[in-house]
């Protein structure tokens, strides 16, 4: 038997850049380092090289004023895709994502819309410290008018970016270095429509539900195969879109468990795992909970460089695990 | 010596730059009495916003920029509908003198579904896609790279539409606004960048605010074409628009202009703000008053042909009543209705 071909994360996303630049002459992409992507591993090899320097634009160090120029070209009927290596340093650029893509639609009266999609990259861990690391996804769900994506696994890292790139809306699609190593076989490309997406019970069980986007998504996974092993048998809900936020799968999930354990790359306070929890409590019956639910996010603490202070840092496997069974008990 | 240096120590307002008649050589009088005609309708316009404002008739603020009329309309003249067009708070001018109609802007105001922005913009957030304006917004400098996305655009399609940015001298302050001139310059993108220069970032005035009075500096250091004018002066920003738009869309890149001007209101709504700030005396308004563009070119023209004075005050008799009627059909439109607080937060779903 032939063997199957299975592609891995980083893979899938310059796929999907392929596809796009192949299949819609509107798109560009604008960044740092896109000449030269080590910044990005193997996610936009050669894309320069094979679409031309026109259309694949490496920048001056400007974050804002890139954003703004990609925001100004999508007004003006453009599909671009602005690259930001790090999601810490796309914080300049705030002004063109909160105030003017996330509005435009709304504030124009709905004639024009900022068709454009921010992929901001996490990449953490490494020693790289407070400024290499964050996972900012919450303060953009936040904004009414942004979409706000985070694939976790390979065949959305490439299908939710051309949905992305597609949407008339502005989106911030978000992935994690952490997930570039998955692999999966693929089936050829639909073009899907972002509106439509939502969270999806990726496993399904019966005794909690865990709760996580992107990364996180990957850790209740991982976490849950070693719940299994103690015999205990959970269902997992990765959230794929985190805004606007749909968290009837959610609910409907924990109205069948009765327990539910989020996980957030994000910190805690008035983070996107206080949203999963808030809806799920307003919207489930009040006796439907057999416990109290849980949250396993960052420590209230900017990432540390020292490798022994990372690792007590970052949330494994293992973690999810405790939650599940502290909330058992 | 030149408007450039004067302006650098400080000497706009006490020299004769901005007094002088204006040369009419080489120009036509009937385009010449059709934009003054223009400028009369921008003023009207806006006067009648801010009395309108004054009675509690408009709920929100407004940002006026009566005075500086002669840059918008020697602007516009050498633009294209398929250019685009990009301003900030104090953009009423910018957009009517493109061709958009007042009666629309007046239902914005208003915050009536038939305006610019089906009353979901108000003032400070215009939309006129037909006549080329792809937007303005108040968050200072906001739109500037924008624009440069517009222009990118355009010359990524291979025409040679270009992009324009209005934004003041207060916006030359922010960082992104020079993070564009570096990025346009670099790129070789088509955009007019084009700084009123009013001296004035809400109370505070730019010797305040910057060590040089001269924000074309900034196109200096990033190796851009640029004209410093006076922005009062119809027929000097005329000539610098027709240079420097002809030079962006021949493939040269961007392009700068300072306008040197001033606004005889506030910086919001109808009052004069002379309590406020340090050198915004009654004087520096009567002054700048009686270097008004639209009595320069006014006086310039009589001066040339005297019974044009009768013509240009019969069409300001006919602005008047065709601006009152304008705002009394926009008074009776309807509000938007409860669902356009939601309709339009994101695009609907194809299927």
């Amino acid at each position: 038997m032939k063997d199957r071909v299975q592609t891995d994360y980083g893979t899938a996303i310059r796929d999907a850049f392929a596809y796009l630049l192949e299949n819609h002459s509107d798109v560009f992409v604008i960044g740092q380092g896109l000449w030269s992507p080590w910044y990005v591993g193997n996610s936009m090899t050669n894309l320069d090289k094979d679409f031309g320097v026109d259309r694949i634009i490496d920048t001056p160090v400007s974050e804002s004023a890139c954003t703004g120029a990609a925001v100004g070209a999508a007004i003006a009927g453009m599909k671009p895709i602005v690259v930001h290596p790090r999601m810490d340093f796309m914080l300049y650029a705030m002004d063109s994502i909160v105030n003017e893509a996330a509005k435009w639609s709304s504030m124009m009266g709905g004639q024009a819309s900022a068709g454009v999609t921010v992929r901001a990259i996490i990449n953490r861990g490494g020693e790289q410290g407070a400024q290499h690391s964050q996972s900012l996804h919450s303060w953009f769900a936040h904004v009414p008018g942004l979409r706000v994506v985070m694939p976790a696994n390979v065949a959305d890292a490439r299908d939710l970016l051309i949905a992305s790139v597609l949407s008339k809306d502005p989106v911030i699609y978000i992935d994690d270095r952490w997930l570039y190593s998955q692999t999966e076989e693929l089936k050829p490309i639909i073009e899907r429509d972002l509106a439509l997406e939502g969270p999806q019970v990726t496993r399904i069980g019966s005794q909690a539900t865990l709760v996580g986007a992107g990364y996180s998504a990957k850790l209740c996974e991982d976490a849950s195969i070693l719940l299994a092993i103690d015999g205990i048998d959970v269902e997992v809900v990765d959230v794929r879109i985190l805004n606007p936020f749909d968290a009837s799968k959610i609910v409907a999930s924990v109205n069948k468990t009765g327990r539910l354990v989020v996980v957030d790359g994000g910190w805690g306070n008035s983070g996107f795992a206080a949203e999963v929890m808030a809806s799920v409590v307003e919207q489930i019956g009040p006796t439907s909970l057999k416990s109290s639910p849980k949250r396993v996010t960052l420590p209230p603490a900017p990432a540390p460089a020292c490798s022994v202070l990372e690792e007590i840092y970052y949330t494994k496997a293992t973690d999810v695990v405790e939650a599940v069974k502290a909330i058992l008990k | 010596m030149s408007l450039e240096s004067d302006l650098q120590k400080g000497l706009v307002a006490q020299s004769t730059h901005l007094d002088r008649l204006i040369n009419l050589e080489n120009t036509n009088v009937d385009d010449l009495l059709q934009r003054l005609g223009m400028m009369q309708s921008i003023r009207t316009v806006e006067n009648k916003i801010a009395e309108m404002r004054r009675v509690g008739k408009i709920g929100g603020p407004v940002h006026l920029g009566a005075g500086q009329e002669a840059i918008a309309v020697g602007i516009s003249k050498h633009l294209r509908m398929s250019d685009r067009i990009f301003s900030a708070h104090r953009s009423h001018a910018h957009l009517l003198a493109l061709g958009s109609d007042p009666k629309a802007l007046f239902a914005e105001v208003l915050g009536r579904s038939t305006g610019l922005t089906k009353g979901m913009g108000g003032s400070m957030h215009l939309w006129d896609e037909a006549n080329g304006f792809y937007g303005s917004v108040p968050i200072v400098a906001g739109t500037v790279p924008l624009a440069v996305g517009a222009g990118l655009a355009a010359k990524m399609k291979g025409t040679s539409d270009i992009a324009v940015a209005y934004f003041g001298d207060g916006a030359a302050e922010e960082g992104v606004v020079h993070e564009s001139l570096n990025l346009a310059s670099q790129l070789k993108i088509p955009v007019l960048f084009i700084c009123e220069n009013n001296l004035f970032s809400s109370h505070m005035h730019i010797s305040q605010r910057q060590p040089l009075q001269s924000v074309a500096r900034f196109a200096i250091a990033n190796g851009i074409k640029y004209r410093v004018v006076d922005g009062n002066n119809l027929i000097d920003v005329d000539s610098a628009a027709l240079e420097l738009i002809q030079y962006a869309r021949t493939g040269n890149g961007p392009v700068f202009i300072e306008a040197v001007t001033y606004r005889q209101f506030g910086h919001v709504d109808w009052r004069d703000d002379i309590d406020v700030g340090v050198n915004r005396s009654s004087e520096d308004l009567a002054t700048w008053r009686n270097r008004d563009p639209i009595t320069r070119l006014t006086r310039a023209l009589i001066a040339l042909e005297p019974e044009l004075q009768q013509v240009i005050a019969e069409k300001q008799v006919e602005i008047s009543v065709a601006t009152d009627a304008d705002w009394d059909l926009a008074e009776k439109d309807p509000f938007p209705s409860a669902d356009a607080l939601l309709g339009t937060v994101y695009s609907k779903a194809s299927k």
